[in-house]
């Protein structure tokens, strides 16, 4: 399905932080939101920081069809970001979307998302997909510490919850593909969604791999464009190099050269 | 009425308004955004002689007002070209222009004799700063005989409008020009990307998987407009100028300089309407002051 991409001034509703390095952005479209699915992703302009030139992606955090709104997680990596993290209700937001392909619906009914970091970001979107479609997935998502664990009354709306941190202050200690609910000789689950670092989607990738479980992950390229002509944010697939923001971000892992 | 069209080397424009090659596309791309009939032209995505995958990732560094690229001319080759995306491009209301780019002569000559053959494909662009694998990798745009050879050879055997575009990673941008004009050119088009290289110090490592890349952005436009202006006064063919046009006042300044169209890039990737945004901006400019016709904006830089 070809859903129309267009580049709209986005008022901002609300901007939350949730700790230190993170914070959610609510920004709210002037007519009715196009339709937009779980993977999709945004680009943002960001004014008045010289010395970001180019648009910044980030993944549809949720989608709120009544109220013209979307949000997204963002975690403050430079200027940009750290730019975005001071804007105030009323400020104007340039944003071209909705971009990329999407996770596809599964035909199972014992699904997995992980996430790592603020690869979380389009895992509560698909989560609520699920829900709409019948399934209650496992969610299970790590994060550096406690103090970064957050939205998780959110997720677990939509899906049995497990945590990892980093340092062991919450949930289980260690990275998430080490989490115990992976530890077993059968896992019982038959998909797998993956969004975070690329070592912990490869990560992820081997086990799904070696348990034959069907896996997609979404991948964080850096891009110039966003919608398909700079090609610079292409990945090795078994097609050649593919542009990670058309054709992904969103690949299954037998179309990788990952494992 | 506003005159906003212009003529070169025979082809009439409707505005001086086209969209660079790699930024731009196949200009499908564009179509949720605008229609690419409002544009002058459309300087497609390079063709190469066979399929090319292109360098490996990271290709992109972003800089100040700038971006590094090394794409690497990924794209399918010149007979998917002709079968498969020019039947879909061809009736756009625009000049689609084909930027020929090659490793040997031989390539160039082979993919220019393919489009010459496109009925609908007035004028094709040849990307001389590509490597020639024939003489240890030197771009033959950087030397003037290979820039004046390559030129030589396409020409005969293409038929319609020859572009040339230059290279800026050059000592003497006129002397390639001339070398190029004297091959056959009809119509110059500069600059291409600065070469250019970005570090990150924290991995003690270059940002592009090819170390080195191709600049551009409003980084550039200082040099860019330098080389127009230059080129215009020594060579006597039509330039196109290209190099950080962000809006409609950069377009004029380029048109000032001496060219006679010009060609929006890397602003393509910030903001889609960025082209057809120029267009309507330099309508108003010449209403805001009281011109007829922008052929007389056309290096009328005044300088004393």
């Amino acid at each position: 399905m070809e859903i129309k991409k267009t580049v709209q001034d986005l008022t901002v509703a609300r901007n939350i932080s949730l700790n230190n390095r993170h914070f959610l952005l609510d920004l709210i479209a002037p007519e009715p939101l196009p339709l937009m699915l779980p993977g999709q992703f945004v680009q943002v302009l960001v004014n008045d920081s010289p010395t970001t030139f180019l648009r910044r992606p980030f993944s549809i955090h949720q989608v709120d069809y009544p109220r013209k709104s979307i949000r997204l997680l963002v975690q403050i990596k430079g200027d940009g970001t750290r730019h975005l993290s001071s804007l105030r209700e009323g400020e104007a937001l340039n944003v071209l979307y909705p971009l990329g392909n999407s996770f596809s619906l599964p035909s199972v009914k014992n699904v997995l998302l992980i996430g790592g970091g603020c690869g979380v970001a389009p895992l509560l979107f698909l989560a609520q997909f699920l829900n709409q479609n019948r399934i209650r997935p496992t969610i299970l998502v790590g994060f550096r510490t406690k103090e970064e664990v957050s939205e998780i009354e959110a997720y677990s709306a939509f899906g049995d919850v497990f945590i990892t941190t980093d340092d062991g202050t919450e949930g289980e200690h260690g990275l998430v593909p080490d989490h115990s609910i992976l530890q077993k000789e059968r896992l019982p689950f038959e998909k797998i969604y993956c969004c975070g670092p690329d070592a912990m989607m490869k990560a992820v990738a081997r086990l799904a791999a070696l348990h034959k479980i069907d896996c997609e992950v979404s991948l964080e390229n850096t891009m110039a464009c966003g919608f398909g002509v700079c090609l610079c944010c292409v990945t090795p697939t078994d097609r050649g190099n593919e542009r990670v923001c058309v054709e992904g971000p969103v690949f299954n892992i037998k179309r990788l050269d990952w494992i | 009425m506003t005159n906003l069209s212009v003529n070169i080397a025979g082809i009439t424009f409707k505005n001086p308004v086209t969209t660079a090659s790699g930024t731009f596309g196949y200009g499908e791309e564009f179509r949720d955004f605008f229609d690419p009939g409002k544009l002058g032209g459309i300087f497609v995505k390079a063709v190469t002689g066979s399929n090319r995958e292109g360098n490996a990732y990271p290709r992109m560094a972003e800089t100040a007002s700038g971006m590094l690229n090394s794409v690497g001319l990924q794209n399918k080759g010149v007979d998917h070209f002709v079968r498969e995306i020019y039947p879909r491009i061809k009736d756009f209301d625009t000049h689609i222009i084909v930027n020929v780019s090659g490793s040997t002569i031989e390539e160039y000559v082979r993919v220019a004799e393919q489009i010459n053959e496109l009925q609908n494909i007035p004028a094709i662009e040849l990307n001389i700063s590509c490597p020639n694998v024939k003489q240890g990798g030197m771009a033959f745009g950087t030397i003037p005989e290979m820039s004046e050879e390559v030129t030589r050879a396409v020409r005969n055997v293409y038929k319609k409008v020859l572009m040339v575009k230059l290279s800026p990673n050059v000592t003497s941008i006129t002397e390639i020009a001339k070398a190029v004009t004297d091959g056959g050119a009809d119509v110059l088009t500069l600059i291409n990307t600065l070469l250019g290289m970005a570090i990150d110090a924290e991995r003690q490592r270059p940002i592009l998987s090819t170390i080195t890349g191709g600049l551009s952005g409003p980084a550039i436009k200082p040099i860019a407009l330098r080389m127009v202006w230059q080129v215009h006064k020594a060579v006597k063919i039509p330039v196109i100028g290209l190099g950080g046009i962000m809006n409609a006042t950069d377009a004029i300044e380029f048109l000032l300089a001496g060219a006679s169209a010009i060609q929006v890039g890397t602003a393509n990737f910030i903001d889609p309407m960025a082209s057809v945004n120029i267009v309507e901006g330099l309508k108003a400019y010449l209403q805001k002051n009281h011109i007829a016709d922008v052929n007389d904006l056309i290096g009328a830089l005044k300088t004393d």
